[in-house]
């Protein structure tokens, strides 16, 4: 059919310069020299004035990391990455002694969240939603600190709580996604940098969205992001992260570790937009993505549910995944990963039924362009004591053009015979009586792909926080510019 | 208005129009009756740009412009709309927001602004109240678990509130009952004008007894092999198109 040739060709003259994030800041930079290895890693403990047990951590970390082999399962082309060839740390000059006010912050970096729409100073602050910013490898400011402490919510940016709650970092740190847990769990152990800190007393509601939005923008640095995100008995918080990078040639690496721990009635719902630089056309350049996001539920009625919009990165490696150990406890994940040119994505969840009449649900939508290839690999792994357990599962992908690839690994384990599991898989080609139909109505034809393929995500994207649902869907069809004819 | 010399139309090789002429001028009502095969939905495609047939030869003039040298959507905002005989489903997309979506499309080709939200309601309820369409089927995904039916009306009420200057019915009365039918055709009937012209294309003469075309057209294989007035309609229902076709 013409019209998939026209998609072909189309995906062809698709560059890069549909990325509006890809302007860089200049600043002075405080950096350390390349390489990974002890020095380093006690260098970045120093910068944040760390206490001596989490230098140990990272030191022990450093040591796991160093035994542990890459991780191969996934269905991706990795480069060999070469770790003494990146920067582990780097923030601007001015953030040195973390500012007090904004007013000490330079305007420069304040600019720089303006324009990615995250205004930071108070008379302009998002209304309804709390945000931390990072900056490479530091957090910049946290609005509405006051109203939430009023309440007894702790937000703030990691290497804060380091130092204000230590308590609660050495109780839960690790206690989700071990160390040893596989090379880049472990990489991130040693090297972490910034991220946010939640805690929610018991029994509070959080009444605002917490939200982080990472930002990398020095060049050849590597950006390890550390959250953690914990809920006692009977509360609640919507947290939201945003990501983006300037357009550069060399890739850069970003390797999180993000733990979430929801104790008896908890609720945990976290977004992710992720939107990093993908690359240009030829695939050169773009964020290698590799994120280890872990939820526990702990507590008896615990719910953690994971939402995610990937839309970004040259490489996307992620599988936020629950552990579901409380009697009565619910995970969820609803997932729309998009690739185009040469991106790759390998991204799916586990879950790991352990407790009683526990239960899961997996909604994955996977959209390939261009010469991409997009994995949904996941796991339900149902233990013999979790009696009753649930799941069910439902992957679609969609496929525009005739180079791209979609895969659907999906394992299921059960010891147990009084579980249910449910999995439904879908493979389909954007439908070209579709596009014409919309045509046929005044849509040119990308919003006409937009309107499509947002329709096929929107089991998923109705799972956002409104105010970030709208965002969502303008950044779907902006991904997807250029796919078709 | 619109103005068809010496089409020839082919797919995969196959000569599906062959030599068509025909030529439609505002205010006019034109009905395109042929059996099977003969190239009716073809001309309506090829009209609304559908890309896998090929223009073999002829010229299609629309007010003016080259109609085959505009993109589909152009054609669209251009005034020229098509009620598709098999409507698509749309899954995860409201039918208002796609209306909605619409109308703003050809805004923006006009260069004017974003309709209001409340005029775009106000609007999409009059209307559809006109078509006997509930609130609650435009809460639904587009064509999605619609009765062939419903599809049918919704086909109309898009046409009504994009109010076109070409329109083109495709069988529109291929599957309705006679009440649908009643209700469809009174939806064309009240936007009919000076200004605007309708190619109806059926297979049955009932519909247009509801729609009261000026010039009736008989296809067969590729051409046009009789055109007449309204009576031409009848005296076909009586002879059967191949008696037809053999005097013509």
């Amino acid at each position: 059919m013409a019209a998939t040739e026209q998609t072909i060709k189309q995906v062809n003259t698709l560059g890069s310069s549909d990325y509006k994030y890809g302007f860089s800041t200049d600043v002075d930079e405080i950096r350390p020299p390349k390489g990974l290895n002890e020095e380093i890693i006690k260098f970045i403990s120093a910068q944040k004035d760390e206490p001596e047990w989490m230098l140990e951590w990272r030191l022990n970390a450093f040591k796991v990391f160093n035994k542990l082999p890459k991780p191969q399962w996934a269905k991706l082309n990795i480069p060999e990455i070469d770790y003494q060839d990146c920067y582990y740390y780097s923030i601007p000059k001015s953030l040195k002694d973390k500012p007090k006010s904004l007013d000490e912050i330079d305007p420069e970096i304040l600019k720089t969240y303006e324009k990615l729409g995250i205004p930071l100073k108070e008379q302009k602050m998002l209304s309804g939603i709390a945000v931390d910013a990072v900056f490479d490898s530091v957090s910049v400011a946290t609005t509405y600190k006051k109203q939430l402490s009023d309440l007894g919510i702790v937000f703030c940016s990691i290497s804060e709580a380091v130092k204000t709650h230590p308590e609660l970092v050495k109780k839960y740190l690790g206690s989700v996604i071990p160390v040893s847990d596989h090379s880049f769990a472990a990489l991130n152990s040693a090297v972490f940098t910034d991220g946010s800190f939640i805690y929610i007393p018991e029994g509070v509601r959080c009444p605002v969205e917490l939200s982080t939005y990472f930002r990398i923008n020095a060049m050849n640095t590597g950006q390890f992001e550390r959250t953690l995100i914990i809920a006692d008995k009977d509360s609640y918080v919507s947290y939201l992260e945003g990501c983006t990078a300037p357009m550069r040639d060399e890739n850069q690496l970003h390797a999180a570790n993000v733990e979430l721990v929801a104790l008896d009635n908890a609720e945990i719902k976290y977004s992710t937009v992720q939107n990093w630089y993908p690359g240009d056309k030829e695939g050169k350049g773009g964020i290698y993505n590799f994120v280890t996001k872990r939820g526990a539920c702990r507590g008896k009625n615990s719910k953690i549910s994971w939402t995610q919009v990937e839309t970004g990165s040259a490489i996307t490696w992620k599988y936020p995944s629950c552990i579901l150990q409380g009697d009565h406890s619910k995970g969820e994940f609803y997932s729309v990963a998009i690739t185009n040119n040469m991106q790759q994505a390998d991204t799916g969840t586990k879950m790991i039924h352990i407790g009683k009449n526990t239960s899961s649900k997996i909604i994955s939508k996977g959209i390939s362009a261009g010469k991409a290839n997009n994995t949904y690999r996941g796991l339900v792994n149902i233990l013999s004591k979790a009696k009753n357990a649930r799941n069910f599962t439902q992957c679609d992908s969609l496929l525009i053009g005739n180079q791209c690839g979609a895969h659907t690994v999906p394992y299921i384990e059960s010891s147990n015979s009084d579980s249910m599991v449910e999995h439904e898989a879908t493979t389909s080609k954007i439908n070209e009586d579709q596009l014409f139909y919309c045509q046929q109505r005044g849509l040119n034809s990308e919003d006409a792909v937009g309107l499509i393929v947002n329709g096929f995500c929107k089991e998923v994207l109705q799972h956002l926080p409104m105010e970030f649902a709208v965002e969502a869907q303008k950044l779907v069809a902006i991904s997807l510019e250029g796919s078709v004819g | 208005m619109l103005e068809i010399k010496n089409l020839h139309v082919s797919i995969e090789e196959k000569k599906i129009i062959k030599g068509l002429d025909l030529s439609i001028n505002k205010g006019e009502v034109h009905a395109l009756m042929g059996p099977n095969g003969s190239g009716k939905s073809t001309l309506s495609y090829v009209l609304s740009g559908k890309d896998k047939y090929e223009i073999n030869d002829g010229t299609i003039d629309y007010n003016g412009k080259n109609l085959l040298e505009l993109d589909v959507d152009e054609r669209a905002n251009e005034g020229l709309f098509l009620a598709f005989q098999y409507p698509m489903e749309i899954p995860g997309v409201q039918t208002s927001f796609f209306l909605k979506t619409a109308i703003n499309s050809k805004r923006k080709y006009l260069g004017q602004s974003e309709m209001d939200a409340l005029e775009f309601a106000k609007l999409m309820k009059s209307k559809a109240e006109e078509l006997n369409i509930s609130t609650e089927m435009l809460k639904r995904d587009l064509n999605v678990n619609y009765s062939g039916g419903e599809k049918k009306k919704q086909e109309i009420l898009q046409m009504s509130m994009l109010s076109p200057k070409m329109a083109i019915l495709d069988e529109t009365d291929s599957g309705l009952d006679i009440d649908a039918l009643r209700i469809v055709s009174e939806g064309v009937n009240k936007l009919r004008n000076s200004e605007n012209s309708f190619l109806v294309i059926t297979h049955y003469q009932r519909l247009l007894n509801y729609i009261k075309p000026d010039f009736v057209h008989i296809i067969a294989d590729g051409k046009i092999v009789k055109s007449g007035d309204y009576s031409l309609a009848l005296e076909l229902e009586e002879k059967g198109y191949e008696e037809i076709s053999q005097t013509a």
